[in-house]
């Protein structure tokens, strides 16, 4: 008989190896998936998960002058990563204040929105300089969005969770809409989509011959910064004792209802700054479609980076690696697209699973007689 | 009523037999080797300090949860309990600590949860008759939330007897009475008794074991440590097998007003104090004032659920005041400044849940060091925390008032009730406070780390601080405090100085009589 028995304490050995075991249990029942659809599993593993990190080895083996392509996937992997660092970074602290926004990815969409209607309300010639306030204008979109969750939490006690979820939906018919709309590109023969954003506020790209832009810096500056607040701050402390217990937060003098604001309004900019970064730097105008999912895989990467922003980091390389292998598997496996959200299923499946063993261990038993 | 393993039982047998009762969590064992006999129609009590596996034993025995070891005996028969159905069908009620009553519902509509369906007025009538034989006064129509504890209790105890038990659990039923209601539990348990039903009685109060039991046995530290007969023993004996150790007790020398000695200025003053209640079930609190000098202890006395914790959040500043001047700390008007501002005023507060409020129990020590001082004492510059200063904190209070833990700087949630009360208490002390207020100061701690609480409290009011305790322990009150006030329905009544208190006279205020009424009998009050 299996038992599962309390430990004394928290393990926090486990609180940090539970993402390996979820990743390894990840790519063992990904075999077995592959196996069953009559793939070679070990062959179709190395194409999801392990390319990118052979393209790197041969560009760090290879002499200059023939390396140079080998960069391009896993510069990808990191274009992928930065939108889903931002978000989860946010997310990682908003989940540790225990309020629960699950609709990053509609203020994703606002940030997307507020931020394009800068650009394309600037005139032809824009100063490179507009960038910074286009990114800002990305923040208070996102922030816009995450404020209704908040007001009606902290106004009328509404769960955070739905609002914030629903308006997800909001934002996303509001873009399309728009681009229908009041965005619409005069000459796009009636295509759903934007004018092209002017150079101004497209963000430059750092390694020519690859899409590694700015944003990369963005992001690990963020989560730095939100480690050290997290770790170091009376902020952060606030945070954390009002997320394990509010009524000591009250003892401490810290209200509630503010830190319900900063979480919100913290995790919704950064997801609207995402949305501003990312269709700058890769679609470059707005259109129906502009990767809003990120919103919710970036709630994979918090609980994968252990809500810590710096973790999110991590998180946010290892989802970007499943995009990645989702499209490589698609092009040389001829499996289908939803391959990439079954991994991300999977990975937060076992996750939440494994982080049983950080409260619990497992015993054999031999059955009480009785 | 016939469970498994009933057997006829000749003169002479048991009612109940544990044997070898082991109880392992993970290395922890809760229980080792217990055994306990208790004899038809005995009044056993289960004495040990809180973490001695006294709860551990009564869950298996009620089936909640199972030995890892060991056997049970029901009239001589071996019996496995595996849940707590099986208990009843067995014969064995229990009565919890904490009540399982919903608030909602009447009292006939939550007895008719815990039954076999019948008709809701066969049922009122029965609960009516067992009502009037054990003189458990209730109406079955009533909504239990305009119940006192005291008639929840009764309403917990009438849903047992319906089932017609042989063995009553009973887990520390007096911590929510008045002395006049223990004394009605006290006749009521005595019928069962002589009518052959054996009661078993989980108490840390030996004084009320004294009165009540005609057999003990004393656990400590999961091991059956002694069995006695009460009667022959004193509560100091007891309590010496309890804690294993000779105890000191705290006794105030002699109040301020015996022995003349000069009470400061008024430093804690609350003024015509009115609070709304927060929910339905909640108390409001009724103009109440009080005044604590410096020097003084005043202790208010009172039943759980009185509006202790109402008041308490007032004090702090988690809840707001109607009026800035309704509370009133060292002369400032504090009633609608928030808990920061009350503590860099010079006061200090000890909440009375540990886990959760006074401290949260997954920070280490020093991060708990930063909850309440993290701008009184500049544990924090600015928004930056000062980690050394916050751990220099901690290492000051273990020492000062004797913590002992495991690690150097371990989760406050690892550590035992007394050492974490200890280092929450001294936490606050340590600032030499000018007000302290603390609520339930020895809840739930062992005897040596409650006799350390005690004796720090005195000695901050004798530095001149004025010290304001909340408690439901009348023995803590006597033993402690200069004056005496009561807490019943949201209202506070004067404080008396305790000199001129009694036990009786405090039980009667807490059950509501008024103040000026003292003459009345005590068999007359509402009980």
């Amino acid at each position: 008989m299996i038992v599962l028995e309390p430990r004394p304490q928290p393990s926090r050995a486990l609180a940090l190896l539970s993402p390996v075991i979820a990743i390894g249990l990840t790519l063992l029942a990904g075999g077995i998936l592959m196996a069953l659809m009559g793939k070679p599993p070990l062959e179709a593993l190395r194409i999801y998960f392990f390319q990118p990190f052979e393209e790197l080895w041969m560009w760090i083996t290879l002499p200059e002058g023939e390396r140079e392509m080998w960069l391009y996937t896993p510069a990808e992997v990191i274009v992928k990563a930065i939108p889903l660092a931002l978000i989860g970074a946010g997310l990682a602290v908003c989940f540790r204040a225990n309020v629960w926004n699950i609709g990053a990815a509609g203020q994703y969409t606002m940030g997307a929105i507020i931020g394009g209607w800068f650009a394309l309300s600037a005139p032809e010639g824009a100063s490179g300089l507009l960038l910074a306030p286009y990114l800002i204008a990305g923040v208070l979109g996102g922030m816009a969005w995450a404020a209704i969750p908040a007001f009606l939490r902290v106004r009328f006690n509404a769960n955070e969770i739905l609002v914030s979820l629903m308006l997800t939906y909001v934002a996303g018919y509001l873009l399309d809409w728009l681009v229908r709309g009041a965005f619409k590109d005069p000459l796009g023969f009636g295509f759903p989509q934007s004018e092209d954003f002017q150079d101004a506020f497209i963000m430059p790209v750092l390694v020519e011959g690859t899409r590694l832009h700015l944003g990369v810096v963005v992001a690990i500056l963020v989560a730095v910064a939100l480690w050290v607040m997290m770790g170091r701050t009376m902020k952060g402390f606030e945070v954390r004792v009002i997320g394990a217990a509010p009524r000591a937060g009250a003892f401490a003098g810290f209200s509630r209802d503010r830190t319900i604001w900063f979480v919100l309004l913290l995790s919704g900019g950064l997801a609207g700054l995402a949305g501003a970064i990312e269709v700058s730097a890769t679609v470059q105008q707005l259109q129906p479609q502009i990767s809003a999912e990120y919103g919710f895989v970036a709630i994979i990467v918090a609980f994968l980076g252990r809500l810590n922003p710096l973790g999110a980091l991590f998180g946010a390389v290892i989802l970007a690696i499943s995009y990645i292998g989702g499209e490589n598997a698609q092009i040389l496996l001829q499996l289908p697209k939803a391959v990439t959200g079954i991994f991300q299923g999977m990975l937060l499946f076992f996750l939440l699973g494994c982080d049983t063993l950080i409260r619990y261990r497992i015993r054999l038993m031999r059955p009480a007689r009785g | 009523m016939t469970g498994p393993g009933h057997a006829d039982a000749g003169p002479g047998t048991p009612l109940f037999e544990a044997r070898d009762i082991v109880k392992k969590f993970g290395e922890f064992a809760a229980n080792s080797d217990v055994g306990l006999v208790i004899q038809p129609g005995e009044k056993h009590a289960l004495l040990g300090e809180n973490g001695a596996g006294k709860s551990t034993l009564v869950k298996m025995m009620y089936g909640v949860m199972q030995p890892t070891s060991g056997e049970f005996f029901w009239n001589g028969a071996r019996i496995v309990i595996h849940k707590p159905a099986e208990a009843r069908e067995l014969g064995i009620g229990m009565v919890f600590q904490h009540f399982s009553v919903f608030d909602a519902l009447t009292v006939v509509e939550n007895i008719a949860l815990a039954l076999p369906p019948e008709p809701m007025k066969a049922l009122s009538r029965r609960i009516e008759q067992v009502s009037e034989s054990y003189g458990l006064a209730i109406d079955p129509r009533r909504a239990v939330h305009t119940l006192s504890v005291g008639e929840k209790q009764r309403v917990e105890i009438i849903r047992c007897l319906l089932q017609h038990p042989k063995l009553l659990i009973m887990d520390e039923p007096t911590s929510v009475l008045t002395p006049q209601e223990t004394r009605v539990l006290f006749e009521t348990l005595d019928k069962l008794a002589q009518e052959g039903c054996s009661i078993l009685y989980i108490s840390h109060k030996l004084e009320e074991v004294k009165a009540l039991c005609d057999a003990a046995t004393i656990l400590r530290l999961g091991r059956v440590v002694a069995h006695c007969d009460p009667k022959a023993e004193t509560a100091r004996s007891m309590a010496e097998m309890m804690v294993g150790d000779e105890i000191a007790w705290v006794e105030r020398k002699g109040t301020s007003a015996e022995t003349g000695a000069e009470t400061g200025p008024v430093r804690l003053k609350v003024d015509h104090l009115n609070l709304p209640a927060a929910s339905e079930f909640g108390i409001s609190l009724k103009d109440l004032s009080l005044e604590v000098r410096g020097g003084e202890v005043v202790g208010i006395a009172g039943v759980a659920g009185e509006g202790q914790s109402e008041l308490m959040e007032a004090l702090t500043g988690e809840v707001f005041s109607d009026r800035a001047e309704a509370i009133l700390i060292d002369g400032e008007a504090m009633g609608r400044a928030g808990p920061t501002r009350r503590r860099l005023a010079g006061a200090a507060f000890v909440p009375e849940e540990r886990n959760g409020h006074a401290a949260v129990s997954e920070l280490t020590l020093s991060e708990n060091i930063i909850l309440p001082h993290h701008t009184a004492e500049r544990v924090a510059t600015r928004s930056w925390i000062d980690f050394g200063k916050a751990a220099a904190w901690a290492k000051r209070v273990r020492e000062a008032f004797d913590v002992r833990s495991a690690t150097e700087n371990p989760a406050a949630g690892s550590l035992s009730g007394g050492n974490l009360q200890k280092f929450i208490v001294g936490r606050e002390i340590l600032r030499e406070p000018g007000v302290l207020v603390v609520s339930q100061p020895t809840w739930g701690v062992d005897a040596g780390a409650a006799s350390v609480i005690r004796r720090a409290l005195i000695d901050l009011a004798a530095r001149g601080s004025a010290v304001l305790v909340i408690s439901q322990d009348l023995e803590e009150i006597f033993s402690i405090c200069d004056k005496i006030a009561v807490i019943h329905h949201g209202r506070l009544s004067k404080e008396h100085p305790a000199a001129e208190m009694t036990p009786e006279k405090v039980g009667l205020l807490m059950g509501g009589a008024h103040p000026e009424a003292s003459e009345i009998p005590a068999g007359e009050v509402a009980l």
